[in-house]
């Protein structure tokens, strides 16, 4: 296991209303296991439906995507199973307002995974208190604040025990006062070896924690690399000119 | 003294005014009260009612959850992630069941305008005279499918609204945690939307139970048919009728009172 790819995308471009707005204009990537990617670029560069195509939430119009070797843009791939292994996070968390923090976390490993209602608890009861969530385990989404919630929509996801997390826009919906502890819980997972991509506006997040950073624009990868060589020394004028805007 | 003691009070106060009603020279209480006794009282007429309005309730229940279940079914037809399905390049199966899946879209909405757009009483003939016309079947089953069916329009249009009042976000949560599309329209869509469609689906709920006045055309004896029965015997044009309303508005404002309790308690548990 020398190169082990966890992601692979080739060639791939996604169209709306008919081709009439092309949000993906041919990206290629490889994303390997552990390695924490973050994707950077401004509104509109398509860097929130290249990540919602790696889990198929968006179907690309075409190009491949490939999950531990299996093109999972087939139509003969069982692609539940596959969403599985991805946990993915969302700006506006997508918690569940009828369920119960706990049951929010339980609800697909006793579907999926076939775990028994104790252990299902059990496992998730550990990662709220790893989060320094526990005391609200039944509690109800309406009743926790915006980090709280994001939070909790990690965990949930990694209940699921995947083997990579996607997460688009975490911090975006938040009060400036809770990214942090949402940043921090990322920054746990990433220590831990989690294979992460993220879609992020937080350039703090990324020159920090990323393993490499990819900056696209206008449906295209511009420019990748480490952190150091993107931040401090970006060689395309179109990075520069946006690093220069939001840094 | 024995013939006096049975008689009931209700009685004795009839025979005091009997000799007026011939007269005509009752007070208004005494006309009241003429009214009551002949419509409510005499020969246990009260009986009547209550049995009429037990087959209503039953009527209107049973309906009710066919119409709940059949439209339930048609709103799921009817949702756009099931006209812009697609099963290309997965083999023949999975392509002719989107193929029958789209055809029973179509004819869901077909009927839904079809239900929707008849009146419910033609519906009721049609399915009396017409489809169960020459087979001997309980004037009850006939009005439950007849109620059901004509609800279930309405039903798939409310909870249709419901679903679609969820937000994306919420699939999306779902199929990303690899719940499949039928377990999370089952476990987090359909919840979600029958909170939310309850006002409406109260309103439904009210209106079936109205309609089913119509199956007294089928002589089927509800509570209209029964308060029509007295009518016919006793020949007050009000009373039988009026006393008919009361229990309808009981059984109506009851309802109303129940789903009152229990959106207040669905509001409670979250949001």
């Amino acid at each position: 296991m020398t190169t082990d790819i966890i992601i692979s995308v080739k060639g791939l471009q996604k169209h709306f209303d008919d081709g009439k707005l092309k949000a993906l204009q041919g990206v290629d990537a490889e994303i390997k296991r552990g390695e924490v990617v973050v994707v950077i670029g401004p509104s509109g560069s398509g860097k929130s439906t290249f990540l919602r195509c790696l889990n198929l939430l968006e179907t690309p119009t075409k190009g491949t995507v490939s999950v531990e070797g299996v093109d999972i843009t087939n139509p003969r791939v069982n692609i539940n199973k596959h969403r599985e292994k991805m946990g993915m996070v969302f700006q506006h968390f997508n918690l569940f307002p009828h369920m119960s923090i706990l049951k929010n976390m339980t609800l697909a490993p006793m579907k999926l995974l076939k775990k028994t209602k104790a252990e299902a608890e059990e496992k998730a009861m550990g990662l709220l208190k790893r989060v320094g969530l526990a005391d609200r385990a039944n509690a109800y989404p309406s009743q926790l604040s915006g980090g709280q919630k994001q939070r909790i929509a990690i965990v949930r996801a990694l209940c699921m025990e995947p083997q990579v997390m996607l997460f688009d826009e975490p911090t975006s919906a938040l009060d400036p006062e809770m990214v942090g502890e949402v940043l921090d819980v990322m920054k746990q997972l990433a220590l831990e070896g989690m294979t992460m991509v993220v879609v992020t506006h937080e350039m703090g997040f990324a020159r920090e924690v990323a393993d490499r950073v990819i900056f696209m624009d206008e449906g295209k990868i511009v420019e990748e690399g480490t952190p150091e060589q993107i931040f401090t020394n970006p060689q395309q004028q179109r990075t520069k000119d946006f690093l220069n805007k939001v840094l | 003294m024995n013939a006096v003691e049975t008689i009931s009070i209700f009685e004795k106060w009839w025979l005091e005014i009997e000799p007026m009603v011939q007269a005509n020279t009752l007070n208004f209480w005494q006309f009241l009260y003429k009214e009551i006794y002949l419509n409510v009282i005499k020969d246990d007429r009260w009986l009547q009612y209550l049995k009429g309005m037990g087959v209503t309730l039953q009527v209107s229940l049973y309906a009710i959850l066919v119409g709940l279940m059949l439209g339930t079914l048609l709103a799921i037809l009817r949702l756009p992630q099931i006209q812009t399905m697609s099963a290309k390049g997965r083999g023949f199966f999975p392509n002719l069941g989107v193929f029958l899946v789209k055809c029973l879209s179509k004819l869901a909405g077909g009927y839904i305008n079809i239900m929707r757009g008849t009146p419910l009483l033609l519906q009721v003939l049609i399915i009396n005279f017409g489809i169960f016309g020459s087979i001997r079947i309980d004037k009850v089953i006939v009005g439950v499918i007849a109620c059901g069916l004509n609800s279930a329009a309405y039903v798939a249009e409310i909870v249709r609204g419901g679903i679609m009042s969820v937000e994306k976000g919420q699939t999306e949560a779902g199929r990303s945690l690899g719940l499949s599309g039928v377990r999370t329209m089952f476990f987090i869509i359909l919840p979600q939307a029958a909170k939310s469609a309850l006002p409406a689906m109260c309103n439904e709920f009210i209106s079936l139970i109205k309609e089913t006045s119509i199956l007294s055309y089928i002589a089927l004896t509800e509570l209209t048919k029964a308060g029509d029965y007295i009518r016919s015997r006793t020949y007050s044009a009000f009373t039988p009728y009026i006393v008919s309303g009361l229990l309808y508005l009981i059984v109506v404002l009851s309802l109303t009172w129940v789903i009152g309790k229990l959106e207040r308690r669905l509001r409670n548990s979250d949001h």
